[in-house]
């Protein structure tokens, strides 16, 4: 196994620098470092502010430009209006049922298939991997896709979310790594105890990979949680959306999407209203978690990249 | 991929792997009848994974052979009758196509101008850091607009720029009149650019943060001794250091080009900003999609495939040849 400094760890090499003494331009570099990274803080998260800020703000208040990171007018009734239309609830279950679902058939896929590939002395290893590799630099593009999940019959269902995209050759490529790294000792222990080749992966090898298979959870949930496109594409009754194409309509339509007219200067206002509820309530699920789960993505992109 | 080689200093192989090759040096090669028997349920778990591959990968991309037969709604999966290059010949003479075509190279690269540097920047800049703090927090925060879904990100776009949003309140402040942004061509590249910016910065620190602390600090003080100042270090040590992480990097990025932030681009464009926001991806969903032009839209959907599988493989080569690494 690779261990990794995390980034925010102190480095060796750090300590070590820090010890010479410090001239006055570097002073001054430190002070305007410090400042530069107070600004990249400050610049990230103020649309956040400015976003919940405008969600507990009165439409007058956001027409007449006042909002700025403070809410103006404040009230929940804004709140109370979103939170109160079902076709919102319904499309957030819609997202919580989708993400569920193929992150489960994700992970089996990419587990067999990893944990196979991780087996050097297996005959015709290097043409499974290479079938996965080069799809990573050729694709078959937009539209022979579309008309695939559409031939196979697989629009308005969960299916075409969730298929078209089952295995991230990222992900397999960072668990394959995880499975190499592992001892061969405990397989062949295994063996010798009988276990079949799937009673190992089950009882010895998955126990044993929790770390790397709760990385690859996240990984997947994220990206299905957060995708919209095939859902837009492949669904054409609102009962089935996720709450990013729900969100995402809300946008579309309060900024003239692809209309040619433009919207009216007030539809636009009251939507931004409702807008900014919308958005705060899609995300705050990933800003909840996000604290806990950061240090498990970095960990996952450095064995990915390291071990790759 | 093995930005393996890369980023790890040459180590003796590990236990495992020495074992691997002793036992391979000592098994004959085997014949497939011997390694299905052997391996049979291997061989299964692989059964469903390939079955993916080949069903959603690589069947449309034999499915691209509709951009050289007319392909009719509803009727066979690969068209219906050849009609040779005719669907090349129509966007080639389109002067649509090399509106977009001109619009997706200056996006692209645009783009990788900003935010492959950017993050290297912020990498160095963060490793000067002395508070640990300080850093932990900027990293923390920076990464968070990674894990957004593009459409919330579009929607924060529009509540800033709106003409009561705030950037717009700054420019009252100043006087200026409010600005439209998001309905004026001439600002959409900005708007794109930092808006990927903002969402990729931090994320593409990590890698950076990681090669960073491999470099052997003994190099540094030799660098010292040898009169080097801070600046001079970074320049001799630092970035000779993340070199490789770096190639690797833009090998990636050269790749993607062509794919420029195709759902984030739907998402924020509108007829008024067709002239600078319209890209050969956006311009291929409506042709294809939205209109219906199956054939017409797979042939510009190859072009750019290929042009992509091009780039990389000239990347790669030209890396190879220049810094002696490469991807593959």
């Amino acid at each position: 196994m690779v261990t990794l400094n995390p980034p925010g760890s102190p480095q060796q090499a750090t300590r070590g620098r820090t010890r010479i003494q410090t001239t006055r331009g570097y002073r001054v570099f430190q002070v305007c470092n410090a400042l530069i990274l107070t600004a990249v803080v400050v610049v990230t998260l103020y649309p956040f502010v400015n976003i919940v800020a405008q969600s507990f703000s009165s439409e007058s208040a956001i027409t007449s430009g006042h909002v700025n990171v403070l809410p103006k007018g404040f009230n929940l009734t804004t709140y109370k209006k979103v939170m109160s239309d079902s076709a919102f609830w319904q499309n957030y279950r819609n997202t919580v049922v989708y993400t569920v679902v193929a992150t489960g058939i994700s992970m089996v896929l990419t587990t067999c298939y990893a944990y196979v590939l991780s087996k050097r002395h297996l005959k015709g290893r290097k043409v499974l991997i290479a079938i996965a590799m080069f799809t990573m630099f050729f694709n078959g593009g937009l539209i022979p896709n579309y008309v695939l999940v559409s031939d196979l019959g697989l629009r308005n269902t969960i299916w075409a979310i969730v298929l078209p995209n089952a295995v991230s050759v990222f992900n397999l490529l960072v668990m394959k790594a995880f499975f190499e790294s592992m001892p061969a000792e405990l397989e062949e222990a295994a063996a010798v105890d009988g276990l079949s080749t799937y009673g190992t992966l089950a009882r010895v090898v998955l126990p044993l990979s929790k770390a790397v298979l709760a990385t690859m959870v996240l990984f997947y949930a994220v990206s299905f949680w957060n995708s919209w496109f095939s859902a837009f594409l492949y669904m054409d009754r609102s009962d089935l959306f996720p709450v990013t194409v729900y969100l995402r309509n809300l946008i579309a339509g309060a900024s003239g999407g692809t209309d040619q007219s433009a919207a009216s200067d007030t539809a636009l206002q009251i939507a931004s209203n409702i807008q900014a509820v919308t958005i705060v309530l899609t995300v705050i699920p990933i800003l909840t978690i996000y604290p806990f789960i950061q240090r498990y993505f970095v960990k996952g992109v450095m064995l990915g990249a390291v071990k790759g | 991929m093995s930005i393996t080689r890369t980023l790890d200093p040459p180590l003796d192989p590990p236990p495992s792997a020495r074992r691997a090759r002793k036992q391979r040096a000592a098994a004959p090669r085997r014949t497939w009848r011997q390694a299905l028997r052997r391996d049979w349920q291997l061989y299964s778990l692989a059964v469903l994974p390939v079955v993916f591959f080949v069903v959603f990968r690589y069947l449309p991309m034999i499915g691209n052979i509709i951009a050289f037969r007319r392909y009719v709604p509803g009727g066979s999966l690969f068209g219906e009758k050849w009609v040779g290059l005719r669907y090349f010949r129509m966007f080639m003479q389109d002067p649509e196509f090399w509106h977009v075509f001109t619009n997706t190279l200056i996006l692209g690269g645009v783009t990788l101008l900003f935010t492959f540097p950017l993050p290297i920047v912020l990498a160095l800049l963060l490793n000067e850091v002395r508070s640990a703090k300080l850093k932990r927090l900027v990293q923390s925060v920076s990464y968070l607009p990674h894990f957004l879904s593009i459409v919330v990100v579009a929607g924060l776009i529009m509540q800033l720029l709106s003409v009561n949003g705030a950037v717009n309140q700054g420019l009252r402040a100043l006087g200026h009149t409010p600005i439209p942004f998001l309905q004026q061509p001439q600002w959409f590249r900005t708007i794109y650019v930092s808006s990927e910016v903002w969402q990729g910065i931090g994320w593409g620190t990590i890698l950076y943060l990681a090669a960073l602390t491999t470099i052997d600090h003994q190099l540094y003080e030799q660098a010292r001794i040898d009169g080097a100042n801070r600046w001079r270090q970074t320049w001799h040590v630092t970035l000779p250091g993340i070199r490789p992480t770096m190639v690797t990097l833009l090998i990636l990025n050269i790749g993607t080009f062509m794919a420029v932030g195709f759902e984030k681009i739907l998402l924020l464009y509108n007829p008024l900003t067709y002239p600078t926001a319209d890209v050969i991806p956006t311009y291929l969903y409506r042709v294809g999609v939205v209109s219906g032009s199956f054939s017409y839209g797979a042939a510009i959907g190859l072009f750019e495939s290929v042009i992509g599988l091009v780039l990389v493989v000239a990347a790669n080569r030209i890396s190879r040849r220049a810094v002696g690494a490469g991807l593959w």
